[in-house]
């Protein structure tokens, strides 16, 4: 099957590069190579869907996965490892398929500058630069005004030098990458850039905004008529849910037991203070939570945490700000460290003896 | 001339402290100086100056009395907290609060009818919620009313970290005390010094071969006896304490017998004989006499204790109820008794017990003084006593 081909052909390959040590770069793949893997993989999917008595019409990659993953179970640890079924260009990394036709000659006018595809682009996008231009001194002549809308650039980026690279399917070199990405801004600054608009957009991202991720949940009111909201929080192991409710007198429960009964210690009932009196709301709330997992701090550090994603419903935009500045709406990344083998613990090692 | 004056003033004002109503003082004070007057006004709010616990009723509550140093030497030689002798001694005078389970106290002791049996009361809460102060406020009252106090400040401390145990002349499977006997007994001469020489003994009593007490000689030389002769002092506790019952029901005297911690009475001991194995309470002639004491076959007087996890053997640490602690055997010994709970500060105690504080430049931190830090301390404390006063001593 397709496997056992690319198996085979990879085989090949590595024998063919051992012999010849000149040759640069994994073996280039024909148009019709590809196209024929292609059919291979269809048909190999019409037979799997045959297999497992689906309908073949219908069979999308998910299926795929779930049937090899059951007729070929695996118990390597590495993902990439395990018997895999994907359509080719997926298994085939993207490259350029052979450039020359059967009489030896390139098909590209550029091919012999050995950048092909990067000076293409840059004829392109020079061309576009001049067409501007004209645009701009026709606008000129004819008295009319230039249009001055200008790109939002505040929440856009240009491509990566990697992301270029993929596009182009071959190598561009750092300094390149410099005179394509000024290049584009000059385009960009022209006025009457919005002619090649399109074209400009192909080169840019978005960059999505930190903070309009986070959406905080309106108050909830139960059969009382008293406001409450609920935050979860997690610690180490410790996972902790928190309601707190509007109009209280600063009681806590936790676990259906007073904080002076569960947390003797008074460092963990500082933590759980700590959010009330950022917000000077101390004797304002009441709190139910629960927690489990974890030892005494860290159940403290998750409480700690629910409280004040859930104080988060009943206070202003710019003091959940002044929250998450102060440290209050982040979880806490630190766990305990894997112990190595050849070590003590994670960083201790052996005792060190001379002999 | 005018600095004497503000001095003679500043002096006036401290004696009559805490009076709601200084009239007098600060009609002729006012021409003199203003910025005294101001600060006395805050003061009276959470003190009150009526020092005799006789007088204390709900009007009361919440506030702190004064009781005269020379009153606590005599009255609690031993028996306060330790932590409250540290906090008599850093502020040159013993406050205690007014609180409701004391004045319910109070209340019972005035309408009880002493010509019934004794009635039980004991005292139960939470750690640090404050039982022992509550007993001694009561303790204060009954020594001014002029009763005989019958005081024992820890029963804990007769069932462990014993380091003599000897055997009983008087019965062979008992065993004595003889160094917590003695030291019972001269806290009990100063505190009940005139009884000493009123109550006579009914009985001869034999020390050992040679020595005797006679019929009719007063309690004194029984103290005396068991004070100088360390090895005999158990059975000259025991001796007292048969006297003071059979006695007391005749009405010369009123009786109160105080046990904190009565629960280790029925508990278990961390006494081990010479042969290892363990000393069970009812094998200790301390521990029997007391329970003896603690039956309610006599009339006369109340018995009033406290239950105490803190100096528990063997109990978990979130046991407080009568049940709990006692186990059965202590329950059906104390039943029928009258349960009082003393629960943590109200708003208006924690308000009163935080502004003294204030008041005596105890909380140093200035964020202490705002409203936030009384906050603050309101929710890390629990408004628990005990909890109030650990977070208050390093402020």
């Amino acid at each position: 099957m397709l496997l056992c081909q690319t198996l085979r052909l990879f085989c090949i390959t590595t024998a063919v590069q051992r012999k010849n040590v000149g040759a640069s770069g994994p073996e280039k793949y024909t148009e019709a190579f590809i196209k024929k893997q292609i059919e291979e993989f269809n048909l190999g999917k019409r037979h799997l869907a045959n297999m497992m008595g689906e309908d073949p019409e219908t069979f999308t990659q998910e299926d795929i996965d779930r049937a090899i993953a059951y007729l070929f179970p695996s118990g390597l640890f590495n993902k990439k490892a395990r018997p895999l079924m994907k359509p080719p260009s997926e298994v085939f990394p993207e490259q350029r398929k052979i450039q020359w036709g059967e009489d030896g000659r390139p098909f590209h006018f550029l091919f012999y500058t050995g950048k092909q595809s990067y000076y293409s682009l840059m004829h392109e996008t020079y061309e576009k630069f001049l067409n501007v231009q004209k645009h701009q001194d026709q606008l000129i002549a004819e008295d009319l005004p230039l249009q001055k809308e200008k790109r939002n650039l505040a929440g856009s980026r240009w491509l990566t030098k990697i992301e270029l690279e993929e596009m182009l399917l071959e190598k561009v070199s750092d300094d390149d990458y410099t005179r394509f990405i000024q290049l584009l801004q000059k385009l960009v600054a022209l006025p009457c850039a919005d002619i090649e608009e399109k074209y400009i957009q192909k080169f840019s991202k978005e960059v999505p905004v930190q903070l309009q991720k986070v959406v905080i949940e309106p108050l909830q009111y139960d059969e009382r008529g008293v406001a409450f909201s609920t935050g979860e929080g997690k610690r180490k192991t410790a996972r902790a849910t928190a309601v707190i409710y509007d109009n209280g007198t600063g009681k806590i429960t936790v676990n259906g037991i007073d904080i002076l009964h569960y947390f003797p210690v008074l460092q963990d009932r500082e933590q759980l203070l700590f959010p009330f009196q950022f917000l000077g709301r101390i004797g304002k709330h009441d709190m139910v939570c629960t927690v489990s997992g974890g030892g005494r701090s860290a159940q403290a550090g998750a409480i700690r945490l629910a409280s004040a994603k859930a104080l988060r419903s009943f206070v202003t935009e710019k003091e959940v700000e002044f929250m998450r500045q102060a440290g209050l709406l982040t979880v806490d990344p630190r766990v305990k460290e894997r112990k190595k083998p050849g070590q003590e613990g994670p960083r201790r090692k052996f005792t060190w003896k001379k002999r | 001339m005018l600095r004497s004056l503000k001095g003679l003033v500043c002096r006036s004002l401290r004696l009559d402290r805490g009076c709601a109503l200084h009239t007098a003082a600060r009609d002729g004070l006012s021409s003199v100086s203003s910025q005294d007057v101001p600060a006395e006004r805050p003061r009276a709010v959470f003190h009150t100056s009526e020092s005799d616990p006789a007088k204390h009723t709900e009007q009361h509550e919440a506030r702190l009395y004064n009781i005269p140093l020379e009153e606590v030497k005599a009255v609690f030689p031993h028996g306060l907290p330790h932590r409250f002798q540290q906090q008599i001694q850093t502020f040159n005078e013993a406050r205690v609060m007014v609180r409701k389970p004391a004045l319910e106290l109070l209340a019972y002791l005035r309408g009880s009818n002493f010509a019934h049996p004794a009635v039980r009361y004991v005292i139960y809460g939470e750690r640090g919620t404050g039982k022992t102060m509550t007993l001694c406020h009561v303790l204060h009252y009954c020594s001014r009313q002029g009763w005989l106090v019958l005081h024992i400040p820890d029963a804990h401390l007769w069932v462990k970290n014993c380091k003599e145990l000897l055997q009983s002349s008087y019965k062979k499977d008992r065993l004595d005390q003889p160094l917590q006997a003695s030291a019972w007994l001269k806290n009990f001469k100063t505190s009940n010094e005139r009884f000493l020489q009123e109550i006579k003994t009914q009985k001869k009593y034999m020390w050992g071969k040679q020595e005797s007490t006679e019929e009719g000689r007063p309690l004194g030389e029984v103290v005396e006896q068991g004070l100088a002769r360390v090895r005999s002092a158990t059975d000259a506790v025991g001796v007292v304490l048969r006297e003071i019952k059979q006695q007391s029901h005749r009405g010369s005297f009123r009786l109160l017998v105080a046990v904190d911690g009565v629960n280790a009475l029925w508990g278990r001991t961390t006494l081990r004989k010479e042969d290892k194995s363990p000393v069970s309470p009812e094998e200790l002639t301390l521990v029997h006499n007391l329970r003896k004491m603690l039956r309610n076959d006599w009339s006369g007087g109340a018995i009033v204790t406290t239950l105490s996890q803190t100096g528990s053997l063997f109990k978990p640490s979130s046991a407080y109820t009568p049940q709990e602690l006692l186990g059965k055997e202590g329950f059906d010994a104390l039943d029928p008794f009258v349960p009082i709970s003393v629960p943590n500060y109200s708003p208006r105690e924690f308000e009163s017990c935080y502004g003294y504080y204030l008041e005596r430049k105890w909380l140093q931190h200035e964020k202490a003084h705002t409203e936030d830090g009384k906050a603050e301390l309101r929710f890390l404390s629990g408004s628990n006593p005990r909890q109030l006063d650990r977070l208050a001593g390093p402020l």
